[in-house]
């Protein structure tokens, strides 16, 4: 039986990564750049949105994580658009580069303790307390998260940058042609989507009390795995469909993590799962595209014999 | 015919440029030598060719896939040489061959024509005086598109996707306009539709125009002036008097004469 502490930590969970679910959904979905510095960037907006908290500015940890994020984003846009470098590649060296940053903004520490912190999460449970609401304040924060960046994405990318963004990831030819700079659209794209990935990273220290070097480790294949499970939920639909697909493919993700635990399979387990579900989800059209060859050559086979 | 549209001034005057691809290796192919052209204000111009020939590189020179290695480019005016491809296409509308080139699929035919029409700012978003407007013309293309704006590209037919390209890239008259073989992916009833809206669009907004095409009869009809391309240079040059005179044995002679091998284009119509 899973106790509703259990339903009520996944949502929150959920909730919270869906908003690097959401950054993908940006990057990886409308701008078709795999943006690899998404580990990075999640421990990035972990780090410095601990560091503000604990120096006593839990409110001004968000947006400077965000901020935090747009650098990030910035950094890794700019050596793919104006450097020459592999925008995997590119996602790969910020990676890297920022586990050392990460450790510096950390104090030379690879792990910050929140227990006695105050953050935007005790801010609200202060305020809350007492009230029939008292336990869910994380679920309210989390939730208060995600519904500002579906509304932001589901505004924005019907603006003319917005659709510019969609069109760079459609046919960047076409972009050019309209004489926009399809290196401009990148860099405003990943910047945004950035920006989310830090306050996912941000909220989810904060909501744990802590945060450890390893904290964004995986993060991008458990969104890419988030934002898929969302894809096949809402296979139609537009723009703001596609953000709520992400949303509620977090939480499903999430949901399955939590059943999975509770019939025993070992924590550990969760980053190889994501990455089946990864593997199976880009694979299953390829393969499926390819089964009338297959047939046709066993048929082949078969005749011959 | 149509000797009227020639304004006075000079709209494209490129001099003297040179490209190499590959240059320093055993690939090294010179794609222009040395290849000079001045296009008056309100020509329209018909250029054929050989496969190879550098029609479609030519294109790309002037509008900006990539950068001359020599001599430069003026486009009314402005030395548009070193100038980015992006920052070329306000002046510059280009179509190609392939329908799917010009247009992003998976977005609407209204939010492909916004991008196009780039009015107002970054966060404006698409009000119903520009839907009104898009619907206008649409109209005009009398494809049944105009009750269609919210439908994805990706779902129109080649040639509505061409007529879409067409309307796109002279939704702001640009002034010089290339069309890159634009009709031959489509089938014949498409490509005649898709030849007659260029031909209108071209003469209500008197635009400069060079079309490459294949089809020496229409080499001839359209326009005020043919080119013949060989070798990454211009090898003929006809308007006026002389050209009206001519036949498509006549273009294919001179072919002959001019690059000492008979056209061996199989896709070349006689």
């Amino acid at each position: 039986m899973m106790t509703y502490s259990l339903i009520q930590t996944a949502l929150e969970l959920g909730l919270i990564s869906s908003l690097t679910v959401l950054a993908l959904y940006l990057s990886y979905s409308m701008l078709n750049v795999c943006d690899l510095s998404t580990d990075g960037c999640f421990t990035m907006g972990a780090t410095v949105g601990a560091v503000v908290a604990i120096s006593g500015h839990p409110f001004l940890s968000i947006p400077a994580a965000m901020a935090a994020g747009v650098l990030s984003g910035f950094i890794v846009a700019i050596l793919q658009t104006r450097m020459g470098i592999d925008s995997l590649l590119a996602g790969i060296i910020v990676n890297t580069a920022w586990y050392s940053v990460n450790i510096a903004i950390m104090g030379n520490a690879s792990l910050l303790n929140m227990n006695k912190t105050e953050t935007v999460f005790t801010g609200l449970k202060g305020v809350l307390d007492g009230t029939i609401l008292s336990d869910s304040y994380r679920l309210i924060i989390a939730f208060i998260a995600a519904a500002f960046v579906v509304a932001f994405l589901a505004v924005f990318l019907k603006t003319r940058l917005g659709l510019a963004i969609r069109a760079t990831g459609n046919n960047p030819d076409m972009v050019k042609s309209s004489s926009i700079n399809p290196a401009f659209t990148t860099i405003v794209g990943l910047c945004i989507a950035n920006a989310f990935t830090a306050l996912s990273g941000c909220l989810m220290a904060q909501s744990q009390k802590s945060v450890n070097i390893d904290i964004g480790t995986g993060m991008v294949t458990i969104a890419l795995a988030s934002l898929l499970i969302g894809r096949v939920i809402f296979k139609k639909g537009g723009i703001t469909t596609g953000a709520i697909g992400a949303v509620l493919g977090a939480i499903i993700f999430r949901i399955v993590y939590t059943i999975a635990l509770r019939f025993n399979m070992p924590a550990y387990m969760l980053k190889l799962v994501s990455s089946v579900i990864v593997i199976i989800a880009i694979s299953g059209p390829y393969l499926k595209s390819r089964m009338p060859l297959y047939a046709g050559r066993l048929e082949r086979k078969r005749n011959n014999a | 015919m149509q000797e009227d549209w020639r304004g006075n001034g000079t709209m494209l005057e490129i001099s003297h440029i040179s490209k190499t691809f590959n240059p320093g290796t055993v690939n090294a192919k010179p794609a222009l030598e040395d290849l000079s052209l001045k296009v008056n204000d309100g020509d329209f111009i018909t250029i054929i060719g050989a496969n190879g020939a550098g029609k479609s590189t030519l294109f790309n020179a002037i509008s900006g896939n990539f950068y001359v290695d020599k001599g430069s480019i003026i486009l009314d005016g402005e030395d548009i040489t070193f100038l980015p491809e992006y920052k070329r296409a306000v002046n510059i509308g280009r179509l190609f061959q392939d329908p799917m080139r010009g247009t992003a699929p998976g977005m609407s035919i209204e939010e492909n024509l916004t991008l196009a029409a780039g009015k107002g700012g970054w966060l404006s978003r698409i009000n119903n005086e520009q839907r009104e407007e898009f619907r206008e013309i649409l109209k005009s293309l009398d494809m049944g598109l105009e009750d269609r704006l919210k439908h994805p590209m990706g779902l129109l037919s080649g040639g509505q996707r061409q007529a879409v390209t067409l309307l796109m890239a002279t939704i702001n008259p640009p002034k010089l306009l290339l069309l890159d073989e634009h009709t031959a992916a489509l089938d014949p009833a498409a490509a005649d539709k898709i030849l007659s809206i260029t031909k209108e669009t071209v003469e209500k907004e008197n635009l400069t125009c060079l079309m490459i095409t294949h089809n020496m009869q229409s080499a001839l009809e359209l326009g005020n002036r043919t080119l013949m391309m060989d070798g990454g240079r211009i090898i003929l040059d006809v308007s006026g008097d002389e050209r009206r005179g001519m036949t498509v044995q006549d273009l294919v002679d001179r072919f002959r004469t001019l690059s000492g091998r008979a056209l061996d284009n199989d896709r070349m119509m006689l």
